[in-house]
C-alpha cells in the first residue's frame, strides 16, 4: 500500500453559521498529483487552505504522515503554496522573493568537537547555499538570469513561474496549487499544464491542485476529487471519474452527458427514452435510476437498425467532431461523431450495454420538517404553504372556527404541531414573482435530462433545497418563488401527542 | 480678429497667484535675510545667526522636540493602524473615526482642553518640554494614523499568508513584509508630523508655559522687531524642510513612491 502523506479525517469547517466543508474524508498518497475539482463555492479552496494552515478546521483532524497538524500555524508545516494571484512580494526582486523561504529556514548541521563527539546545531543556510538553490529553482522554471528583475516587470506567465520557484525551492513535502493557471490565457495555460506535470514527475513532490476546470483536472492528475457543496462527490482516477461518474452531478460537471430518468425493467435491462436497453449495472427491478450516456458513445445507423429512431435537429462542427442533436419523440439526445449528418435526416441510434451508466438517483422526493401554524398552513423551508390538514387524521374535517374534527368527533387544535412534509419531484413549480409561492430561493443547479430539466432551488435563510423537474428553461442563480399546490403537500405527524382542547 | 483661446490660458490665474503669493514673497524673504536695516546687502544676519549659541540651541531644541514628537506619534500610530487595517470587525470605520474625529475639533479648543487637564493634574508649568511633546503627539496623531492605515489596508492579505507559508514567523513577517510595504505611509506620516511640530508654537506656548521656544515661535518673535533676522531664520527653516523632504522621498514621482505597494 502506498504511503499516505496527508489525510483529512472527518474535517468540517464553518464560518459563523455557514457550513462550507461538511465532514470530508480524504487521503493523498505520497508523490501523487491530486486535484480538487468543483464549481466555485464547493469548498475546494477552503480544503486547500486548511492543509496549508491558513484556515483551521472547525472539527476533525488533518494528519501529515500520521501526525496531527490541524492546529499548527502555516510556518510550521512542511507545505508550500502557489497562490491564485501569485502573491509575490512587490518590494523584493525575483532573487529575494525566491530566497524568502530559504532565509527563514534553519537546518541541522552535524559537527565533530575536539573529543570527536558529534553534535548538531540548527543553522541558517549560508549565502552561497541560498544562491545555488535559487539559481537551481530559476533554471527549473526557465527563468535563468532573472534574479535582479523586479516583480512588476514580469508578465503573468513569468510571475507564475516565479511563484512556483518560490514554493519548490523550499523542497516541501507537499506543494499546494490554488488555481495557479486561472489568470493565464488559454495557450499559456496549456503550456503550463504540461510543464507542471513534467515538474511533478521530476521533483517527486506530492502536488495538491485546486481547479474548477475539468479538462485541466483530467489532463494533469493521478487522482481527481470532485467536490460540490462542501461534500466529496467522487474520488477516482480521471478515467474512472469520466467513465463511471458516481452521480448525475459528476456526470454533468465532467464532460458532456446525456442524462435521463430511467426504470429498471428486468435483469440488466433499463428503460429510458421510451425503449428498453441492455446494460451492465444491476439494480432492483422497477427501481427508478438516473441514466448517463456520453455523447461519443451513441452510435448512429440506418433508421431501421437502431433501437431509437429520431430526427436530426441541429449539427454543429466542433473541429474534430460534429455535435449532433437528435429529437427522439419528446427526448433530445446529443451525439458527438466524426460522421456528418444533415438537419432533418432521420437516423437510427444504438447504445452499447457498457456505455449505459446507471446510478441511484440522489433525490427521490423532498422531505422537510414543518410546523402547523395558527392559520392551518404549514411552515417549512423559510416559508408558509397552504395544505390539507385533514390528511393527518382519517375521515376528519375542519369546522368553521378552524379546528380539526376527527372521525370520532374530537376537536383538535393543531397549532405548533410538528409534521413531516413530503413533496414529490414533479409537484413543484417556480415563478419569477416573489409573492407567487410559499417561499423563495435561488436556483443552484440545473441538469438537463433529455426531455426536462432537474432544478434545485435553495432557500436563503435555512438553506433548504427543493428538487424538482420542470420543462421550462431557467438560469442558474435566478431568484424564484416556490409554488406547491395544496393537494401535493403530504403531511405526516411527527409525534403522536397532540394538543387537545 | 479672431480671439483664440488656448487651453494653456487656463493656467494664467494660477501663474499669477503663484507669482504674487509664492515667488515674490520668497524673494522678499531672501532679500530681507541678506540685507541690513539700511537695505544694504549684508551677510551680518547669516554670520550672527550661526555664531549665536542661544539661537543655535533653540534650533536644536526645536529639532529634538520635533523628532521626539514624530517618534512617539509613530510608535503609537503604527500598532493602532495595523490593528485597524488587519482586523475583520465590521464597524472598522467607526473605530477609525474615533481616532480621526479630534482632527475636526477646533485646534485651539483642543490645546486649551489639554492645558486645563494638565493644570488639574498639576503638571502645567512643572514639565514644560514633556507637556509640549504630549500636546503635539495628541494633536498630530490622526495625521500619522491616516496615511499608515491607508497604506496598510492596501497590503494584500495573501502576502502575509505567503510569508507564513514560506516559514516566516510573526516577527519575520512584520519586519520583512509589513514594515517595507507600509514605508510610503510611514514616510508621509513623518512628513505630516515632523514639519508642523517644528513650527506650531501654539502648543509650545500654551502647554510649555511659554518656556519652550521652537523655531516657529522664534520667527514670530523676530518679526516683531527685526525682520531681517526673522527672514534669515525662516529661510533656514525652509532649507531644513527641503532637506527632510528629500530625505523622506517626498520628491519622488508618484509612481515610484507608490511602487512599494504596487
Amino acid at each position: 500500500m502506498a504511503e499516505r502523506i496527508i489525510e483529512l479525517v472527518d474535517v468540517t469547517k464553518s464560518y459563523e453559521d455557514n457550513l462550507v466543508i461538511d465532514h470530508i474524508n480524504l487521503y493523498v498518497n505520497k508523490g501523487e498529483f491530486i486535484t480538487l475539482l468543483g464549481p466555485s463555492g464547493c469548498g475546494k479552496t477552503t480544503t486547500l487552505r486548511m492543509i496549508a494552515g491558513f484556515d483551521l478546521p472547525t472539527s476533525g483532524k488533518i494528519l501529515l504522515s500520521g501526525k496531527d497538524i490541524s492546529q499548527l500555524p502555516p510556518n510550521k508545516r512542511p507545505v508550500n503554496t502557489v497562490f491564485q494571484r501569485y502573491a509575490l512580494f512587490p518590494h523584493l526582486n525575483i532573487f529575494e522573493n525566491i530566497a524568502f523561504g530559504l532565509k527563514c529556514k534553519k537546518v541541522l548541521n552535524t559537527y565533530r568537537n575536539k573529543d570527536g563527539e558529534e553534535y548538531t546545531k540548527a543553522e541558517k543556510l549560508s549565502k552561497k547555499e541560498i544562491r545555488e538553490k535559487v539559481e537551481r529553482a530559476l533554471t527549473l522554471v526557465d527563468l535563468e538570469g532573472f534574479e535582479k528583475r523586479s516583480v512588476s516587470t514580469l508578465s503573468g506567465g513569468q510571475q507564475q513561474r516565479v511563484a512556483i520557484a518560490r514554493a519548490i525551492v523550499n523542497e516541501p513535502e507537499i506543494l499546494l496549487l490554488d488555481e495557479p493557471l486561472g489568470a493565464l490565457d488559454l495557450k499559456m495555460r496549456k503550456e503550463m499544464q504540461i510543464e507542471l506535470k513534467a515538474m511533478h514527475k521530476r521533483l517527486g513532490i506530492t502536488f495538491i491542485y485546486v481547479t474548477h476546470d475539468q479538462e485541466e483536472a483530467l489532463t494533469m492528475s493521478d487522482t481527481v476529487v470532485v467536490m460540490a457543496d462542501g461534500v466529496v462527490q467522487q474520488i477516482g482516477t480521471p478515467t474512472d471519474i469520466y467513465n463511471e461518474p458516481a452521480n448525475t452531478f459528476v456526470a454533468d460537471f465532467i464532460g458532456e452527458s446525456n442524462i435521463f430518468n430511467g426504470t429498471v425493467v428486468g435483469e440488466r435491462k433499463v428503460k429510458f427514452c421510451g425503449k428498453a436497453f441492455d446494460c451492465v449495472d444491476d439494480f432492483e427491478r422497477n427501481e427508478p435510476v438516473d441514466v448517463v450516456v456520453r455523447p461519443e458513445d451513441i452510435k448512429m445507423c440506418a433508421p431501421e437498425d437502431g433501437i431509437l429512431k429520431g430526427k436530426v435537429v441541429s449539427v454543429v462542427f466542433k473541429g474534430i467532431h460534429y455535435e449532433i442533436t437528435v429529437q427522439v419523440g419528446k427526448y433530445e439526445l446529443v451525439i458527438n461523431s466524426t460522421e456528418k449528418r444533415c438537419e432533418g435526416d432521420v437516423i437510427g441510434l444504438n447504445i452499447g450495454a457498457e456505455e449505459i451508466h446507471l446510478m441511484k438517483p440522489k433525490y427521490t422526493t423532498n422531505i422537510f420538517d414543518g410546523v402547523i401554524t395558527k392559520r392551518n398552513t404549514v411552515a417549512f423551508a423559510d416559508g408558509e404553504f397552504e395544505c390539507d390538514l385533514t390528511q393527518l387524521y382519517p375521515n376528519s374535517r375542519l369546522d368553521e372556527e378552524g379546528y380539526l374534527v376527527t372521525a370520532a368527533g374530537e376537536k383538535l387544535d393543531l397549532t405548533d404541531t410538528e409534521v413531516k412534509v413530503e413533496v414529490g419531484l414533479n409537484d413543484i413549480e417556480i415563478s419569477d414573482y416573489a409573492e407567487a409561492g410559499g417561499t423563495t430561493g435561488h436556483i443552484i443547479s440545473i441538469i438537463y435530462k433529455g426531455d426536462h430539466y432537474r432544478l434545485i432551488v435553495r432557500t436563503e435563510e435555512s438553506e433548504e433545497d427543493f428538487v424538482f423537474a420542470t420543462a421550462d428553461l431557467w438560469n442558474e442563480n435566478d431568484f424564484v418563488s416556490v409554488i406547491i399546490p395544496k393537494e401535493k403537500i403530504k403531511l405526516t405527524l411527527k409525534n403522536t401527542e397532540e394538543k387537545k382542547r | 480678429m479672431k480671439l483664440r483661446f488656448s487651453r494653456k490660458a487656463l493656467c494664467i490665474p494660477y501663474a499669477v497667484f503663484l507669482l504674487f503669493f509664492v515667488i515674490v514673497p520668497m524673494l522678499v524673504i531672501v532679500f530681507y535675510a541678506f540685507t541690513d536695516r539700511n537695505n544694504h546687502i549684508s551677510f551680518q544676519n547669516f554670520i550672527q545667526f550661526f555664531s549665536d549659541p542661544t539661537k543655535l540651541s533653540t534650533i536644536v531644541y526645536s529639532l529634538v522636540i520635533a523628532l521626539i514628537t514624530t517618534a512617539v506619534t509613530l510608535l503609537i500610530a503604527y500598532p493602532v493602524s495595523y490593528i485597524l487595517a488587519r482586523s475583520k470587525i465590521k464597524k472598522k470605520t467607526v473605530l477609525l473615526l474615533l481616532f480621526i474625529t479630534p482632527m475636526w475639533i477646533n485646534f485651539v479648543l483642543r490645546v486649551n482642553a489639554i492645558r486645563e487637564l494638565l493644570n488639574w493634574i498639576g503638571l502645567l508649568g512643572e514639565a514644560n518640554y514633556f507637556n509640549t511633546v504630549l500636546g503635539m503627539v495628541y494633536d498630530f496623531l490622526p495625521f500619522m494614523i491616516l496615511p499608515l492605515y491607508t497604506t496598510m489596508q492596501k497590503i494584500d492579505n495573501s502576502l502575509y499568508e505567503a510569508s507564513a507559508d514560506l516559514g516566516g514567523n510573526a516577527v519575520t513577517t512584520f519586519f520583512r513584509i509589513t514594515v517595507p510595504l507600509s514605508m510610503p505611509g510611514i514616510l508621509s506620516g513623518i512628513t505630516m508630523v515632523f514639519l508642523p511640530s517644528m513650527t506650531n508654537y501654539v502648543v509650545s506656548d500654551m502647554l510649555g508655559n511659554s518656556k519652550v521656544t521652537i523655531i516657529g515661535k522664534f520667527i514670530e518673535t523676530y518679526f516683531g522687531s527685526d525682520w531681517h533676522m526673522g527672514s534669515m531664520i525662516a529661510l533656514f527653516l525652509l532649507i531644513i524642510v527641503f532637506v527632510s523632504t528629500i530625505f523622506t522621498g517626498g520628491f519622488k514621482s508618484e509612481e515610484n513612491a507608490r511602487g512599494a505597494n504596487l
